[in-house]
Parts: structure tokens; sequence; C-alpha cells
């Protein structure tokens, strides 16, 4: 692994072992120094060209706990043309001998652009591009799902909301997939792509019909001003028919969790009672971003540039 | 005026007997007679074209010169340049400038400058709305009348989604037999469009751009124009649907015209799988399946021409995210291995049929008499002269167009221009600008 | 397969040789546990924290030893030291291997850091700088299976195992039954080097070396 733009790109071992490695970069919240010297000496830009605070501090944390020195470059509102923008961004970063790009951008397949246009070197981490990806937090959800479920073989996992537009849910199916899971997707049909046959998940209308045979559920953020878009009549008709209050929280099976990426709209697509309940994970998701990036950060950039080959050949023994 | 014998090239006339072997001899700007053993004035200059085609001089219905406004992506002269290195001895400019060509003054700016040039023959193309804002005709009369003499109208870039309005600029152009050229595409249906909508656009999550969103206005305007009786052509057709919608339109005796790009009849939507903007074009690039019905709808006269949809763009403007990107391909250079590649080597097509498809009905689309005429005794000498056997690779770097963004970088096609003549002048000669 | 392998190579290499076998492996490992309860007056102070990966079985041997004499278990956990390894800029990442601190910590604690081989000491150096990043132990010791010299920083082991010296060119290969099957130390002839890398710390998975 050179990169990580997409959870597609991502071998089951491949996951395996960013999720086995996040789990003992975990364990060091328990240390009195947690901080590890994996990444001295390598600098990580933190290149977000949307504000998302929550993920650049995730990242931000990861890094410094690796050691590594951290740049913060938010490119947000830059007034030249976005492609200029980004090109000059990318030779002042390769100037500046940037070894990580953590990227953040509304443009899908912008990191892709990155990693692949000979601009700079570094290795490219997508924090998340357009409506297209956002790798890590998929990771991360599962980190989370694994830790309460055990192996996600098998296991019946629920995403419901706009995943059309949602990077975040393109990024879990894939790789929930990979790793064995059941994945459905629920949303009212305007809100799932045409063609999702190839998806490799089912979808669904009816999130009353999913829930019982729910071992996770994931409820994705919906922006009111989809409603204005005529994607769904009005928040309190997607409310009714797409949120999860504890009346339908009730019919969950016991042991299942209820996952959410953040920020909530408390009341649209989660009810307070659901985001503060003790199925919801949506606390310890958060911990467990910082444990992911760390993992991430790691194996692509503790290595040397060079002789990076798959990390997967380095697990066998 | 030197005189010229093109001696032992394949000549493509039209009819049954489609080609045939023998020698043109040009002078005056004529071509004064075809065949062999000809009566040839002393001072004539002789070009070997054993092993080459003759075609007709190419004629374009869609490039965009992008002069005025934007001289940095191209020029009226680059561009006719490299229309002259892509066998077209006559290009019709898009309106879509800055200003943009929606005055007698503007069109007759442009229609100067392709003068002054000599690559090629400049028709500008009218715009139909006021700043191509779909709201308010043109001054569609006053362009006609100028020294332009526009016939084709067109708000490309934008669709003439008013039903009213496009019905009102249909009924209009009947004063002058002008033909309103429709870039189809219903535009709430395609907001922030960044790709063909299907399977990859939602993997990719790139904004879709549905076929139905040109199919439906194809449908919308075909029915308009059987309603008030002009011209319609349909601009740069790109999906299966559209090609259906057309073919049966003209079974039961609709009056429309359809154009085809060349990348349309070669490329799919699986190199948006890159997110190199390159391959970022209105319409999109579609489906496999899609550009079998193109190709087939080429062949068999559904769709009328091939019309390259030339847009050049700096290269600031494709260097960058694929959303920022702007929208468009070059074409005129690599338009006619584009289509030998696709047409004539797959058998789908003849020479004499890319003649047609490329010089006689796009000339007749947009009235020019000039161009679009069998070579025969008596024609204006436009022709152009190709080696169907050559390969090349395409190189961005050597085009003649100001700017690179070409899709088929890297790619090797079959075919090349080895000289093109302007009303007996050459433009081309040995592959290489004459001048 | 042939059922007759035959070496591949027309490099004339001495076979593998055992040096150390199941009972003299577990006979160093009884000596070393009484050294450590001699040394340390006891079982009290001391916490066991084996090197991933057959460090980590040898500790657990050891401390199954300590227990059956002493009546009572000591602390044994495992130690990871990948992040803090000098070559870590130098070669493709690496997987970690698991640590696990046992509950008391390791504070005021004696630690004895236990490996299978001990070679230019780079392992030890590491294992070092992260058990100060965990706390501060009263003292910390080192018991290895073997010991092959070539030390290249300024190490050396409380309790050995085995003191075998060794050619560069050859390869020691510890075997524990709960990885590899049987219980042995192996010496080969190092296949030959492409890389001409210092045959240092070729790898640390397999046992070959540190």
């Amino acid at each position: 692994m050179r990169h990580l733009l997409s959870a597609g790109d991502l071998t089951r071992d491949d996951a395996t072992l960013i999720l086995d490695t996040a789990e003992e970069m975990r364990s060091l919240a328990d240390r009195p120094i947690k901080k590890l010297p994996a990444l001295r000496g390598r600098t990580v830009v933190n290149l977000f060209f949307e504000d998302s605070t929550r993920t650049r501090i995730s990242f931000e944390a990861a890094a410094k706990r690796l050691s590594a020195d951290v740049i913060n470059f938010s490119a947000k509102g830059s007034s030249v043309s976005k492609g200029e923008s980004l090109k000059d961004t990318a030779l002042t970063l390769q100037a500046m001998g940037a070894d990580g790009v953590v990227c953040r951008h509304g443009s899908s397949g912008a990191p892709h652009l990155l990693a692949t246009s000979g601009w700079m070197t570094g290795s490219v981490v997508n924090a998340g591009d357009g409506t297209h990806e956002h790798p890590t937090q998929a990771l991360l959800d599962a980190f989370t799902m694994r830790r309460h479920l055990g192996s996600l073989e098998g296991r019946r996992i629920t995403i419901v909301g706009d995943v059309l537009h949602s990077r975040v849910a393109r990024s879990n199916v894939l790789l929930l997939s990979t790793l064995g899971a059941d994945v459905t997707v629920v949303a009212p049909p305007t809100l799932l792509p045409v063609g999702m046959s190839s998806w490799p998940c089912t979808t669904s209308y009816d999130l009353d019909s999913v829930l019982p045979k729910s071992d996770a559920v994931m409820m994705l953020r919906v922006q009111r001003e989809r409603m204005n878009d005529a994607f769904f009549p009005s928040a309190r008709e997607y409310s009714r028919r797409y949120g999860l209050d504890v009346h339908r929280m009730a019919q969950l099976p016991d042991e299942a969790i209820v996952l959410h990426p953040g920020p909530m709209n408390r009341g649209m697509e989660i009810s307070a009672q659901v985001a503060d309940s003790t199925r919801s994970v949506i606390v310890e998701q958060v911990t467990n971003g910082v444990a992911i990036r760390m993992a991430v950060l790691y194996l692509l950039l503790s290595g040397s540039p060079e002789t990076s080959t798959t990390s997967t050949e380095e697990q066998t023994a | 005026m030197t005189a010229y014998l093109i001696t032992g090239a394949k000549i493509v006339v039209g009819g049954p007997e489609s080609e045939r072997v023998a020698d043109l001899l040009i002078d005056n700007g004529e071509i004064v007679a075809v065949g062999t053993n000809l009566d040839t004035p002393t001072d004539v200059e002789t070009i070997d074209a054993k092993g080459l085609i003759a075609l007709p001089g190419l004629v374009d219905l869609h490039t965009h010169l992008r002069e005025p406004g934007r001289e940095d992506a191209e020029t009226v002269l680059t561009g006719t340049k490299a229309a002259a290195l892509g066998g077209f001895t006559a290009v019709h400019a898009m309106a879509n400038t800055d200003p943009v060509a929606d005055t007698a003054g503007v069109v007759e700016q442009v229609w100067r400058l392709g003068r002054e040039a000599g690559y090629a023959d400049v028709y500008p193309i009218g715009a139909v709305t006021v700043g191509l804002k779909g709201t308010q005709l043109a001054e569609l009369g006053a362009m006609a009348d100028s020294a332009a003499r526009v016939r084709v109208f067109s708000d490309d870039g934008m669709c003439v989604w008013d039903a009213a309005l496009m019905r009102r600029a249909l009924e209009y152009v009947k004063a002058f037999g002008g033909v309103i050229a429709q870039h189809a595409q219903e535009p709430r249906l395609t907001q922030g469009a960044q790709m063909n909508e299907g399977e990859l656009s939602g993997v990719l999550g790139l904004t879709g751009w549905p076929s139905v969103a040109e199919e439906s206005i194809i449908a919308r305007d075909i029915l308009l124009n059987g309603h008030v009786g002009s011209k319609l052509h349909i601009c740069h057709l790109s999906t299966k649907g559209s090609v259906e919608i057309v073919r049966a339109a003209k079974k039961r005796g609709f009056e429309v015209t359809a154009e085809v790009t060349p990348h349309h009849l070669l490329l799919t939507e699986d190199l948006a799988t890159s997110y190199n903007p390159v391959f970022k074009v209105n319409p999109p690039l579609r489906t496999k399946a899609d550009v079998e019905a193109v190709r087939e709808g080429l062949a068999d006269g559904t769709i009328d021409i091939v019309a390259t949809d030339h847009a050049p763009h700096p290269v600031e403007d494709k260097d960058c995210e694929w959303s920022a990107a702007a929208f468009g391909m070059l074409g005129l250079e690599t338009a006619l291995s584009v289509v030998q590649h696709a047409m004539i080597d797959t058998g789908l097509m003849t020479w004499a049929e890319l003649a047609d498809r490329m010089s006689y009905r796009p000339a007749a689309i947009g009235q020019v008499s000039e161009h679009g005429r069998p070579l025969e005794a008596g024609a204006p000498a436009n022709l152009t002269l190709i080696d169907p056997a050559a390969r090349r690779t395409v190189v961005p770097g050597e085009s003649a167009s100001l700017s690179r963004n070409t899709p088929f970088d890297g790619m090797e096609l079959p075919g090349r221009v080895v000289a093109t003549f302007l009303r007996g002048e050459p433009t081309v000669l040995d592959g290489k600008p004459a001048r | 397969m042939s059922p007759a392998p035959m070496p591949q190579s027309p490099d004339t290499q001495a076979a593998p040789r055992t040096v150390l076998d199941a009972s003299d492996i577990s006979r160093a490992l009884t000596r070393i546990a009484h050294e450590i309860l001699e040394r340390n007056k006891g079982a009290d102070p001391v916490v066991l924290l084996g090197i991933p990966t057959r460090g980590v079985g040898l500790a657990a041997r050891i401390s199954e030893r300590i227990t059956a004499v002493e009546g009572r278990s000591v602390p044994t956990g495992s130690l990871d030291v990948t992040m803090y390894r000098d070559d870590i800029g130098l070669k493709p990442a690496r997987a970690l291997e698991h640590t696990d601190i046992p509950p008391g910590g390791i504070d005021g604690k004696v630690v004895v850091l236990v490996d299978d081989v001990l070679f230019s000491g780079r392992t030890i150096r590491a294992a070092l700088d992260a058990i100060g990043d965990i706390g501060r132990p009263k003292a910390v010791q080192l018991a290895v299976l073997v010991d092959r010299g070539h030390r290249e920083l300024p190490i050396r082991a409380d309790y050995v195992g085995k003191n075998l010296p060794t050619s560069l060119i050859e390869r020691v290969t510890v075997h524990l039954t709960e990885y590899d099957g049987d219980d042995a130390v192996v010496i080969a002839d190092k296949p030959a080097d492409k890389s001409g890398d210092k045959p240092v710390d070729e790898t640390a998975r397999t046992g070959a070396s540190a």
C-alpha cells in the first residue's frame, strides 16, 4: 500500500492488517506516554479543502502520537481557480518534503489526482472526497463493529440514509463486504444512486423490515437542504420513514449496536434517546478514529518509500 | 496559381462505383479534370498519390475556435490550421465565444478572421438566444443577412430548454432557411452533472448526466419541429436511446438531422475511473452499448454526419480536479483517424460513406455550396489526400491547436492526412502545414 | 512434488544442524528460571516480558517454571518493539505484534526481557526504549535462549541458555512447538544473500536473529 484512496482498494488481508494494527494502537490510550516513535522525522500534511474539524483533529492526533511532524494546511476559500490551487498546492507540499498528505476535498477524485498526477511523491490518504469515499471512516466503523460483534463474517449490517451523496456509505459498503459482512442499504429511492446492482450489498426502501435482521445499524447524516432539491418531501416525513427512534430501535436484536459517523442531526435521522442509549457506540467511534488513523499512517509511512510493498507480505508468520 | 497533378490516388466518388484510381488535375482553384493521361500545363506540380485516398475536403459542423475571447485556448488561425491538418476545408465556428456570437458584428468578425487565416473556410454559427441565456431570441435575421451569411444557429453548450422559445426559433429561421442546432440537455436533470449516469457514476461519486436528459429534449424538439416544419439539427447525439428516437422519427417522416462526435464513436465512460479531466466532455462519454448504437446509427444514416465538437481548453482548465475542470476535447486533427478506426476498419462504412458523413452532408446541412462537392471536373478544388495504411500515435504536444486536451493521447490510430487543398491551394503538404 | 527433495542450489551448503534439542531447551529454561529467582531473591519483583514472536513463548515457559518452583505466578506479558527499531524507515512497513503489559504495570519492578536469539543487540535497544515509554522499572534484565555473538551495541544478556559462537554467514533459527511444531535450535548457512545487506536483524519474525 502506498496510498489509501478507496476502501475498495483494500484486500481482506490489507483491511485486517489495518484493523489489527489499530487494535495495538488503541492500547496506547492506556499508557502513561501516549506517543510512539514510529514516524519520527516524517512530515504529515493535513490538506483540507473543506472544513472538517473532527476529521482533521483525529488525523492530527494520530500523526502526533506517532511522532510525525504535522502541518495543517487549510486551503478552503482560495480565490484562484480551484484547479490551479490544487496543483500549486501539491507542488508546494512536494517542495516542503511532505511524506504523507491527508487530503479532504469537495471534489470526488481529488486525492486520486494528487496520488497519480506526478505533482508530488508522498503517500496520499483520502480523508473524504466529494461524494466518493471516506475510507478511514469506514475502517473506524468496521473496527468499532468488530470490537462489539467479533468477526464481521456473515454479520448483517444496515446503512440508512443519503447513500447517493454519502462518501461514508460508499466506503463502508466496499469495506464491510470485503470483510465478509452482509450489507443492506436503506434509503428512499431518490437517495440511492441509479444502477446499484453492481454494489456488493442489497438495497431496501423499508427500514422496519430490515431492523430485526441487523447486527449493526449505521445512520447517515441527512442534510436538510436535500429537501429543497426534492429528494424527499419534508424533514418530518423523512424522519418518520427513515429516522431511528426508540420504537424502531426496539426491533433490533438484543446485541445490535447503533453507529453514526457524525455530526448528527438529532431528531432527524436519529433521535436523542437513541444517540444516548447504551446501544449507541457513537462516542467510541471517535476514539477509535484516532487508532485507525494511526494504523493507516503507520502502515503507509513507516516503511522506506523505495521498498514499499503490500504490507500483507510482512504479515505472514 | 500553381497547378497540381495528383496521380494514382484512389478517388472516392459517390454511387456504386464508389472508388476508382485516377489522376486529378487542379488549376485555378478548381478540379479541371479527373481521369488518366490528362493534358497537363507545362509547369504543373505533380504529387504522387499512389496508395493514397482522395476525399472531398471535410466539413465540420461543430468547431469551437474560441476567438474572440479565449485566444489562450485557440484562435481562428490555430484552429483552422488544426482543421487543415485533419483534412478539413471548412469549419462551422460555434457561437459560445466571448462576446457571444449573437450579433452580426461578432459573426462577421469571425468570418473575416477565417478569410485571413486561409487554412479553412470558417462559417460562423449564430447564437439562438442573446448571450446563450435562453430567454430572448438573438437577432437571427441580422446574422443571416450579414457578410457571414449565417444559416446555422445554436446555443451549443447550453440547451434551448424553453419549449416555447425553441418553437419560435424554429419558426423564425424558416424565413431564411436557417437550421437550429440543438444541444440537447435538459438542464434540471443535469444540474452539476459530471459524467454519464449509471453504475460507474455511483461508484465514482460523480454526479450523473442521465441519457434521458438528452433523449427527452430530442424527442420534444423533433415533435416541435414536426409541428412548425422547420429545420432541426441535433448536436453530438450520444446515447442509444437518442439513436432509436431519431431512427423512429425519420421513419415516420419527421425532418431532423443529427451528428455524432468522433469521441462518442470510440471512447466509453470507464475512462473517468482515472479522474483525469481530459475525459470530461459534454455530453459525457457513455457506455459500450451507446458506442455500438451510435456507430450503427451513423452507418445506417440515422445519424447524418460526424462533427468534431473540437473544444480546446488551456492546460489549467484540465490540469485540476474533475469537477473543477472544463468540459470538452480536441477533435479536428484526430477525427478522420478515429472514424476510420471505428467505422471503416470495422467494416461498418465505406470510404464513400465516410465522404458522405464528413463532407457532403455536413456541407448540405450547413448550406455551404463551396464545399462537400464530389471530386469531379468543375468542382472547387477542396480535397484531402490521406494515407489509410499509415499508423500513428497521438502526441498532444504535436497538435497545431493551442490546446493539448486530446483524449487520444498515446493511442495508436490508423490513417494520416498527407495533403489538403483549399480552392486549389495546398494548406497541408507532406502532412505539414503548407505555409 | 518429488518425494526426495534435493538441494536446489549447486552451492555447497552445509546441511542444517540441530545444536539444541527439546530436552536441551527445556533444561536451559529451567536453569534460567532458577537463575532469575536466585538473582532477584524470589519472584516478587519480577515481570517477564517476551519479545514477539518466540520470546513470548519462551517467557511463558519460564513463567511456568517459576510458578512450579515458587508456588505462585509472576506477571508475564509481551512487548512489541517494531516501532522502536532503528531500521524502521529503511524497510517496508511491518505488521505490529501484540504488546501486553500485565495489569500491575512495570513501575518499580524488575523487568526481565525474554528473547530467543541475541545477535546485534539492536532489538534489545529498541526494547529498552519501548520500556521507557511504558514506565520506570527498578531494573531491566535480559534472558535469551541463544547468544550467538556479533554484538553491535554495548548490550549483554543476564541469563543465557547457550552461548553459540557462529559465523556471520550462518543463520540461527529457534523452533518452538507452539509456533513451529517442534523444539529445536538449528544452525544453517544463509542462502546466498542477494541484497547484500548486513547480516543483522534480517527478520524479527522468524526468530532467526536479534
